[in-house]
């Protein structure tokens, strides 16, 4: 009886997760991924509607959920908001503002991350950021934390309700996906976990006390106010952190490797609202 | 805090053991409940085994539920070296597990998993 069951539940467990994590990254196109990951998830959180994913491991856990609405309700970023929006108005030193490199208009969400293919890199929002300053004489910001995070949750919550809607144009972009998807799944450091092995082969099981949030949706609440860190974080930070959390060798935020992994897992949330900035534990 | 915290139960449960080991004689060895103490050490330090990251184990606060739970280990693993292979390296077993292979990239050496496996028996 014993092994017989056992035996069905390791062949479950192959069958739900070789669709990814025993694949080469060019073996599915895009379009096939989206639909896989998502058939995962909504068999595995009955319910749950595409949408709600927007909300991290508040989507699936009723528990912390209740806790997180009460701290929204007073949200702990709102006055980084209010000095990202004082960051937006306030001239350089040449008395050209961020406007003149987005439109004039703070709610640019939509239109990050992207493939740009002059110079066949994926952008993303803090990239052009820092390449805005740069091309008005100012020093670039730090990646991970501080004063970029203001101006990123100002921008973030003007673009709210805005649909996620990352294209991928052509062969060289698609190959940049590639590279995003392989390093999802790629094992890795001396725990030798993949991001898919906590993000999606165990979404919503505990690991310890913390209930796994699912790769679905992941992308849209940045960034991020965590209490564990007291302040705002980008995306890529906590790419980094959670790399460390693995033993592994962290690639720098905004470094080629985060670029296409955000360009992968954001399109994976292809649909879903941005809701940034938000909290989470 | 938590890791004083932490800390002390670990002490406590160590010196259960301890005095346990001395006071009953139906222990066959005090070295072997000694073993057992040093395992359970091993087992439940975050910076080690962390086996409750994944795993219920008796009298661990809050375990996570990645893997199942390690009870009843005697009778389910008569066979001490299938549990061996398991902690060394369970891709062995299964390809896409994601239980670390703690031999096998030197999270533990043979003589922690050994331990770990002594106080496995005592689950
Ligand atoms: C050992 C398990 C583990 C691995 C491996 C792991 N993470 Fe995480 N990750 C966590 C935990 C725990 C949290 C906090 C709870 C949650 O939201 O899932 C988290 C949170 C996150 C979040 C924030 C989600 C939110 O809604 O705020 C992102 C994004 C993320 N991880 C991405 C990654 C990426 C990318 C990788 C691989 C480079 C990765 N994780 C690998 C455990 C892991
Ligand atoms: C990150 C998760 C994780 C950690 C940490 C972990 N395991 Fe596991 N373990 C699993 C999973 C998942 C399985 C299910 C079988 C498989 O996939 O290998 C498992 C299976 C087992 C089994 C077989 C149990 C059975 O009933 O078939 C044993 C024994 C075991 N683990 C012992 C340990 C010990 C001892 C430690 C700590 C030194 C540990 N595990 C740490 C995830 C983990």
């Amino acid at each position: 009886m014993k092994p017989m069951k056992t035996a069905i539940a390791a062949l479950c467990a192959l069958a739900a997760t070789g669709a990814f994590a025993d694949k080469k990254a060019t073996d599915t196109t895009p379009e096939e991924d989206l639909k896989t990951y998502r058939d995962y998830f909504f068999k595995r959180f009955p319910g749950v509607p595409l949408q709600e994913y927007a909300n991290g491991v508040y989507a699936i856990d009723k528990t912390s959920r209740d806790s997180w609405e009460a701290i929204e309700e007073f949200p702990p970023y709102e006055p980084m908001v209010e000095e990202g929006e004082t960051m937006w108005n306030t001239p350089f030193a040449n008395g050209k503002t961020y406007g003149s490199c987005f439109n004039d208009d703070p709610a640019q969400r939509k239109n990050y991350p992207y493939w740009d293919d002059q110079r066949k890199m994926v952008v993303t929002l803090p990239l052009a950021i820092n390449e805005c300053r740069e091309k008005n004489g100012e020093k670039p910001l730090k990646y991970a934390k501080g004063p970029i995070t203001r101006l990123l949750a100002y921008m973030a919550y003007e673009s709210r309700g805005q649909k996620i809607n990352v294209k991928i144009p052509n062969k060289d972009a698609l190959a940049a996906y590639n590279n995003g998807k392989s390093i999802y799944w790629a094992r890795r450091g001396q725990l030798n976990f993949s991001c898919g092995s906590c993000h999606v082969q165990s979404a919503g099981q505990h690991i310890r006390a913390d209930i796994l949030s699912p790769a679905l949706g992941q992308a849209t609440g940045w960034p991020v106010y965590r209490s564990k860190w007291g302040e705002l974080g980008t995306f890529h930070r906590r790419f980094k952190g959670c790399m460390k959390q693995m033993r592994a060798k962290p690639y720098k935020p905004q470094s080629e490797e985060f670029r296409n992994l955000e360009y992968f897992l954001t399109y994976m949330s292809n649909g879903i609202e941005y809701n940034g900035p938000s909290s989470r534990k | 805090m938590r890791n004083t915290a932490r800390h002390a139960t670990i002490a406590l449960s160590l010196a259960a053991l301890f005095s346990a080991a001395s006071l009953m004689p139906q222990v066959a060895s005090a070295a072997g409940a000694n073993m057992a103490a040093k395992g359970k050490e091993i087992a439940w330090n975050r910076k080690k085994g962390n086996c409750l990251a994944c795993h219920v184990m008796a009298g661990g606060n809050l375990p996570g539920d990645i893997g199942p739970p390690l009870v009843a280990m005697k009778a389910r693993f008569p066979d001490r070296k299938k549990l061996f292979d398991q902690i060394y390296d369970a891709t062995k077993n299964n390809p896409s597990t994601r239980m670390p292979p703690f031999g096998k990239h030197k999270i533990l050496s043979n003589a922690d998993i050994e331990a770990i496996i002594d106080y496995l028996y005592t689950l």
